[in-house]
């Protein structure tokens, strides 16, 4: 599984942050920094799917492999 | 056929030095001025020349009683009654969009919608008024490209973590106020949850972070009724709004003459591309952070505890399991979602058959979508778990609440404390709503049933 962050559409809500912690950082504005690069640990499928599930924006896909 | 007055007052030849906006002389004002200026228009609706709403796709109205008190309902009946969009004469033309997708594409297209007059009312800004793309309480009202400069002065100060420290605050705060309730015995003891507690959190940070004196807060409750409640009220006679402006700029003037470590002080030293801000422009600002950050959050608490005031269940999984407050915090906040926004429009348009004319009016009812079946699975139910919940509560696009993170740290902590101190309280009488496009109880009468111990 891959997480992509479209930093263009995001506004700042904070929800992945808040859900997936280990995936999502976020900056002084409050903006989403994606944390992973490349796969996502099997542990963490489930947050990253729930982040994607989440954000009001649709910022964040998953693709699965 | 507005009606537009000259303003004798103002200074009409205050220059704008930075690009940024007017002279020092120039007094913010947030509402409708006194009869004699153009600050605002007057539009050509007369509240007495309508009745009561019997049909709401035809002719909405967001400021009679039965709005608000039964709103997820209204909705409900236009979506299911095959209209995404309302419409009404009233406000001189109003424009209602209630599906998710309709919300969506207005709020994302700030071409044909302008962002500088979010209020509806019976004014709208007129030619003395800050125009677009600033606005008169940036950067709520701004629109691209100003829109990002003034939101990336604010948003630092917003962030998750620097709101993270302020919970313990927060905490003290409610168990203060909880204590300040005084004596209660449980089975008899009726208080009022949103005037002795929910009203009084909000209020009491900003006006913090803000710097201004805690005696100040029944003042701003003041202006904030009478800028977002009182919208079909005419103008001169909303004493509050002028008030706000004088009031804003004496503080402006304390913190240049007395400077400390708060938000209001970094707000007068910031700059915008190597240039200085206008004082109207921080003035504009400061304005939002009062009125956005008052009765929004109030109204948020408000209905959550409405809410566990009728579902024992609920707040009994809250107190067996604080961990599913993550999930609750933002079913609570789709739900009652408290804020519904506004936008003019700034080009005529077609929207999906609507024939939107310039200035007419545009509400935006996010609240409304997020009870959109095509979004949310059995969105009329709360469900104090849900997963997937995608909602809209703090709008979507480039206007995302600034305050989001705040509100939703006072939303947690106001509900904890409240459950922890209060395990089992009932409605114990009738509910009053608010008026206008902020949406939460104003009166919650509440029996306390059992006290911990």
């Amino acid at each position: 599984m891959q997480v992509h962050l479209d930093a263009g559409l995001c506004q700042g809500h904070n929800r992945c942050y808040a859900l997936a912690p280990e995936l999502f950082d976020v900056d002084d504005l409050g903006q989403a920094v994606l944390l992973v690069d490349g796969e996502v640990p099997d542990e963490l499928r489930d947050k990253a799917r729930l982040a994607a599930a989440n954000c009001p924006e649709f910022a964040i896909t998953i693709t699965e492999s | 056929m507005t009606d537009t007055v000259k303003e004798t007052t103002l200074d009409d030849d205050a220059t704008d030095s930075a690009g940024l906006g007017r002279g020092a002389g120039y007094v913010p004002t947030f509402g409708d001025s006194p009869v004699g200026t153009d600050v605002w228009q007057r539009v050509p609706y007369d509240v007495d020349d309508y009745g009561p709403v019997s049909d709401f796709a035809v002719d909405f109205d967001h400021a009679v009683p039965e709005y608000n008190s039964n709103a997820p309902q209204v909705w409900k009946e236009l979506r299911e009654g095959g209209c995404p969009v309302a419409h009404s004469d009233r406000y001189g033309g109003m424009w209602v969009p209630v599906t998710h997708d309709t919300v969506h594409e207005v709020a994302y297209d700030t071409e044909h919608f302008t962002s500088r007059a979010v209020i509806v009312a019976v004014g709208r800004p007129g030619d003395l008024a800050m125009p677009a793309p600033i606005g008169i309480a940036p950067p709520i009202t701004s629109d691209p490209p100003f829109h990002s400069m003034a939101r990336r002065l604010l948003l630092p100060a917003f962030a998750p973590k620097k709101i993270e420290p302020w919970e313990p605050e927060i905490q003290l705060l409610c168990r203060k106020l909880l204590d300040e309730i005084g004596d209660v015995r449980p089975g008899e003891t009726v208080i009022d949850a949103a005037v002795q507690y929910a009203q009084n959190i909000p209020v009491n940070v900003i006006g913090r972070m803000l710097g201004f004196p805690a005696q100040d807060e029944a003042l701003f409750r003041k202006f904030v009724h009478d800028v977002i409640e009182r919208i079909t009220e005419e103008p001169g006679t909303r004493d509050g709004l002028e008030d706000l402006g004088i009031y804003i700029n004496a503080q402006i003037q304390d913190h240049r003459e007395n400077p400390r470590d708060d938000l209001t002080n970094y707000l007068l030293n910031v700059e915008i591309e190597g240039n200085p801000v206008s004082d109207d422009v921080v003035g504009g600002m400061i304005i939002l952070l009062l009125i956005a950050g008052i009765d929004t959050t109030w109204s948020a608490i408000g209905s959550s505890i409405w809410h566990l005031a009728q579902h024992p269940e609920d707040r009994q999984r809250l107190l067996d399991d604080p961990e599913v407050m993550t999930f609750a915090l933002e079913e609570f906040l789709r739900a009652y979602a408290p804020v519904t926004m506004a936008r003019m429009v700034a080009k005529d348009n077609d929207f999906h058959g609507c024939p939107m004319k310039k200035d007419d009016w545009v509400l935006l009812p996010f609240p409304a979508a997020n009870r959109d079946p095509k979004h949310f699975e059995d969105p009329d139910r709360f469900i104090v778990d849900r997963q997937v919940n995608r909602h809209a509560a703090f709008g979507l696009g480039i206007h995302r609440c600034l305050g989001s993170n705040l509100a939703r740290l006072e939303l947690k902590v106001a509900v904890q404390e409240f459950i922890t101190r209060f395990p089992a309280f009932e409605l114990a009488g009738d509910v009053r709503w608010s008026v206008g496009q902020i949406r939460g109880p104003r009166e919650l009468p509440l029996r306390i049933l059992e006290v911990a111990g």
